[in-house]
């Protein structure tokens, strides 16, 4: 059977409610008897809290509750569950539902207020009067380490959290016989996800059925629904955990818990009504997580061919005030460091530091960009000090085709082997090349500097492990109007799984893609899995609901074959029914197979299940590693430091491609957001450890005015991991971009011996740094 | 003790219906939107006017129903994402254009959008793709990178004058 649904660029399921207006986020859900919770949040990154008074907030208009630590149940008053352990996590410090005594964080929550109405509540908490005791701050990661430095948690008697060092060949051996040794300093920067909708809870109770419902902008609300059970002491299905529409995720949406996430379902128990908590944007720039800052010191040792005999990457991540999530993001920045190129001695290593700021959990990329920035950096020193053309630096170091499965020789974020399944480095440059036309950019940049223009060429490759473990599963139903229902655990945050998942099943079960529903992201409709995150989706629920598409096929077959009294060899599945191939006059729809499976009297064959439908897990044994290579010019106006991307290309490689047009557009969102973090957007913290940053006109999200177009090519390399060949696609777009960015605009000044070790670049430092430098027309910065 | 806030009586026409309520002085246009008259599709994304979702249009021209308090909509007009369709069965062309275009990805954004372009395309049936950046560039989007926005846009622009 030819391809219909698989492999298309079909139009969305999703999209006609959310362009009516009608998509049910969670600050949509509106119930009767409705309160509304407001946090009163710590103004100091440090500090003990002496004294709480909230007699005049309980006594203001439309109040019902206030509460602060000391209220809550025991089991609410312990730090909050640590999410993901790891054996050289010594101190794995978990945030509170409510400050007990002492803040670690500015923004950190000291007390919930509950009103009638949300303007109600935020009035109330205004008069909540908390008297602190400021405590010196650890705002600086490098500081933290330095003796005598204020301590986050005074009990453990260190700012590190974690130590660890993974090492891959003889790295002393690599630097004694290398003829190039250099080193160099890394600094990429804080940021934040910002998705376009704030966090948001809802939960109500009802006390005649002991059943408690969750609405949360959450991309795990299997793993929250089964952790509040846990810590309610609940059955988990007296729990169930809906994330509906969720407005932009990109990582921090999952946490497990935000202490709203806690707070919020045992208030709507406490006082017997539903209660609302939406985040403001003010506090989402504080009390969401955030991402990003790092220090890398790197030495690397080189022949003079340009190969590379060894690196050393030495790390520092700044963790914040907890470490709820573990280690992922440092792990997996030192597992992405390597990419593309053959490195067959890598010593890496890393501290994870606490400091009173907000804490970091992984943001699109989740430590990818910075591995992806490290290691491009080199390359292109690697280049300068050998006078070796990028591009052949890059080419002398790349894994080969013939290569797979290629063995990295490191543990990655899931404990399994970082190996490679598959790809086509060679093959990915090359498009790259063609689509960026680089053999003409020597003589453009030239007829561009003769013009006076500063315009350069950047580009970065990478290699991304998706579709992590352990698991996801799907039950595929056919109902007897021959509509096809789906549900699987993994939410979704616009990812488009309403139809990729639904093309899945469509091409399984010549149905129309229009008439597969596909339900996630409630744990009424499935409860077993795990989350959307790590560019996983596709890959493990995808292949589950493949799976379950075909055990639904099988039955369709045998059960249609009684019914046709044909063999299930003649048979074929079509147009939304079972047929005789070669005679379609006979045949049944697929409703009427389900009737007939599900039958009111009579028998069913022994060992049969009831029903046209069937339920199926997919493990993965490993990742999956997507890989591309992204190219852009970028020109400067060195007067004031702005930039403008004339040119920028991606060629990508997801394995197979269900839908390219979801696809791409995943690359254009990671794109734009690479391009804010790379130039827009940064978090800044004060001395204090204040954030300054807490609007859109102080942290600048790129407008359509700052994104470019975007030229897309694919390379499609299956994934022998997997029955679909697919792997992840989410987060590819944002990886390679501070790389490429950062060589654009050493690219258009070649010459002046700039160097950027730091990202964002903003337009200030980028016009002081040019202006240090010497270019001509470059603005000196501000007396 | 905080000062009550003053209720006054407004009538407010909503997607051609007439709404009559009273209201606080402080209660916000798109806090009265979603929670007074239920339309909740005008979304609140930064309520601090610089992310665009909650844009309306008010007498025809987009506003940010969050830099609004409801008392200033009495006696006007009113248009929100609600009432852009013909019908139940048929969508806007504006709305086709972003469902064939890929235009939108969590949808959170979107109906600020397209009450932005609606007007923009009325004032502007021919735009230039630099017309059109400028046009959205007051509405903030995360997930989609605008490519297909401006796409969606470009498209809509095309639907449009066909059917004029």
């Amino acid at each position: 059977m030819a391809t219909r649904y698989f492999g298309q660029p079909i139009k969305r399921n999703e999209d006609p409610r959310l362009l009516r207006g009608r998509g049910l986020y969670v600050d949509d859900v509106q119930l009767p008897g409705m309160l509304h919770m407001a946090l009163v949040r710590s103004p100091y990154a440090r500090a003990r809290i002496r004294r709480i008074d909230t007699s005049k907030a309980l006594a203001a208009p439309g109040v019902v509750a206030v509460i602060t630590h000391a209220d809550l149940p025991a089991n609410l008053q312990g730090p909050l569950p640590p999410l993901i352990p790891h054996p050289t996590l010594k101190h794995h410090k978990t945030q509170f539902a409510l400050a007990p005594g002492q803040v670690r964080h500015a923004g950190e929550a000291v007390a919930a207020v509950v009103a009638e109405s949300r303007y109600a509540a935020e009035d109330a908490a205004e008069l909540v009067e908390v008297e602190y005791e400021p405590l010196p701050a650890v705002v600086d990661m490098e500081k933290a380490l330095e003796p005598g430095s204020p301590l986050v948690h005074e009990d453990i008697g260190t700012n590190v959290a974690a130590h660890y060092t993974q090492v891959v060949g003889d790295v002393e051996k690599a630097f004694a016989e290398a003829d190039l040794v250099f080193e160099e300093v890394f600094r990429p920067d804080r940021g934040q996800a910002q998705p376009m909708e704030t966090r948001g809870v809802v939960a109500v109770y009802d006390r005649n059925l002991e059943t408690l419902t969750i609405w949360d902008s959450t991309q795990a609300p299997i793993r929250i629904r089964s952790g509040l059970a846990e810590l309610y002491g609940m059955r988990a299905n007296q729990v169930r955990v809906i994330a509906p529409n969720v407005g932009g995720g990109f990582g921090p949406k999952i946490m497990m818990f935000y202490p709203e996430e806690v707070l919020v379902p045992w208030l709507a128990m406490k006082l017997g009504r539903p209660v609302k908590y939406i985040e403001d944007r003010r506090e989402h720039f504080f009390a969401t997580n955030q991402e990003r800052d790092q220090v890398h010191r790197v030495q690397v040792a080189v022949r003079k061919d340009g190969t590379i005999l060894g690196i050393k990457d030495v790390f520092l991540y700044d963790t914040g005030a907890y470490i709820p999530y573990g280690l992922i993001i440092p792990i997996v920045a030192s597992c992405t460091l390597p990419g593309p190129y053959k490195i067959p001695n890598y010593h890496a290593e890393f501290k994870a530091v606490f400091t009173n700021k907000t804490i970091c959990s992984p943001y699109r990329g989740a430590g990818r960009p910075h591995g992806v920035f490290v290691m491009e950096r080199i390359i292109n020193r690697i280049a300068e000090e050998l006078g070796i053309d990028r591009v052949e630096v890059r080419r002398r170091n790349l894994i080969q085709p013939d290569e797979f499965p290629y063995d990295v020789g490191l543990i990655y974020q899931d404990n399994a082997p970082l190996r490679y399944d598959s790809g086509n480095y060679p093959g990915l440059l090359d498009k790259l090349l063609k689509l960026i036309e680089y053999d003409q950019w020597p003589a453009r940049k030239e007829q561009y500097r003769k013009e006076g223009r500063y315009v350069g060429l950047g580009l970065a490759l990478y290699v991304e492990g998706t579709g992590v473990g352990p698991y996801e599963g799907a039950r595929v139903h056919v109902e007897p109007s021959g509509k096809v229902w789906v549900a699987t655990g993994v939410g979704t945050q616009g990812q488009s799984h309403q139809t990729t998942f639904a093309q899945i099943v469509a091409e399984e079960l010549g149905v129309r893609v229009e008439d597969v529903e596909v339900v996630t992201g409630d744990t009424g409709a499935f409860h077993w899995g795990t989350g959307t995150f790590a560019s996983r989706a596709a890959v493990v629920a995808g292949n589950a609901v493949a799976l379950a598409a075909r055990d639904v096929k099988a039955k369709a077959l045998e059960v249609a074959a009684n019914l046709l009294e044909a063999s299930v060899e003649d048979l074929e599945l079509a147009d939304g029914q079972v047929r005789v191939k070669g005679a379609p006059q006979r045949a049944v729809s697929l409703g009427q197979v389900a009737v007939a499976a599900n039958p009111l009297r009579g028998t069913i064959p022994p060992g049969q299940e009831p029903g046209l439908e069937a339920a199926r897990y997919f493990n993965p044994p490993q990742s999956a590693f997507s890989a591309g290579g992204h190219a852009a010019i970028i020109e400067v106006d060195p007067a004031t430091g702005m930039i403008k991307i004339l040119k920028y290309a991606v060629v990508h490689d997801c394995g197979r491609l269900i839908n390219p047009m979801v696809v791409e557009g995943q690359i254009h969102g990671g794109v734009a957001q690479g391009i804010g973090g790379s130039f827009y957007e940064r978090l800044v913290f004060d001395e204090n450890g204040q954030l300054l940053t807490t609007t859109f006109m102080d942290f600048l999200i790129p407008t359509a005015m700052e994104v470019p177009d975007i030229v897309i090519d694919h390379q499609e390399t299956p994934s022998p991991l997997n029955p679909l060949g697919v792997k992840g696609a989410g987060e590819a777009g944002v990886i390679p971009v501070p790389a490429l960015f950062v060589d654009a605009i050493e690219d258009a000044f070649s010459g002046y011996g700039l160097r950027f070790r730091e990202v964002p670049l903003d337009p200030n430092r980028l016009r002081q740094a040019l202006a240090e430098a010497g270019v001509p027309g470059a603005g000196s910065t501000a007396a | 003790m905080l000062p009550e806030s003053s209720r006054h009586r407004i009538r407010v026409t909503v997607n051609g219906q007439v709404y009559e309520r009273e209201v606080e002085a402080r209660l916000l246009l798109s806090d009265f939107l979603r929670y007074e008259l239920g339309l909740t599709g005008t979304h609140v994304g930064c309520e601090h006017g610089v992310c665009g979702a909650c844009t309306v249009q008010l007498d025809g021209q987009p506003v940010r129903s969050c830099l609004m308090f409801a008392v200033q909509a009495d006696g006007r007009e009113i248009r929100t994402v609600e009432g852009l369709a013909p019908d139940e069965e048929r969508l806007h062309p504006i709305q086709e254009a972003f469902w064939e275009a890929h235009g939108l990805q969590c949808g959170f954004c979107t109906p600020g959008f397209l009450m932005t372009v609606e007007a923009f395309l009325r004032e502007n049936p021919d735009p230039t793709d630099e017309e059109i950046r400028e046009a959205i560039s007051g509405n903030l989007c995360r997930c989609t990178g605008y490519v297909n926005i401006i796409k969606a846009v470009r498209l809509a622009a095309e639907k449009l004058r066909a059917g004029r």
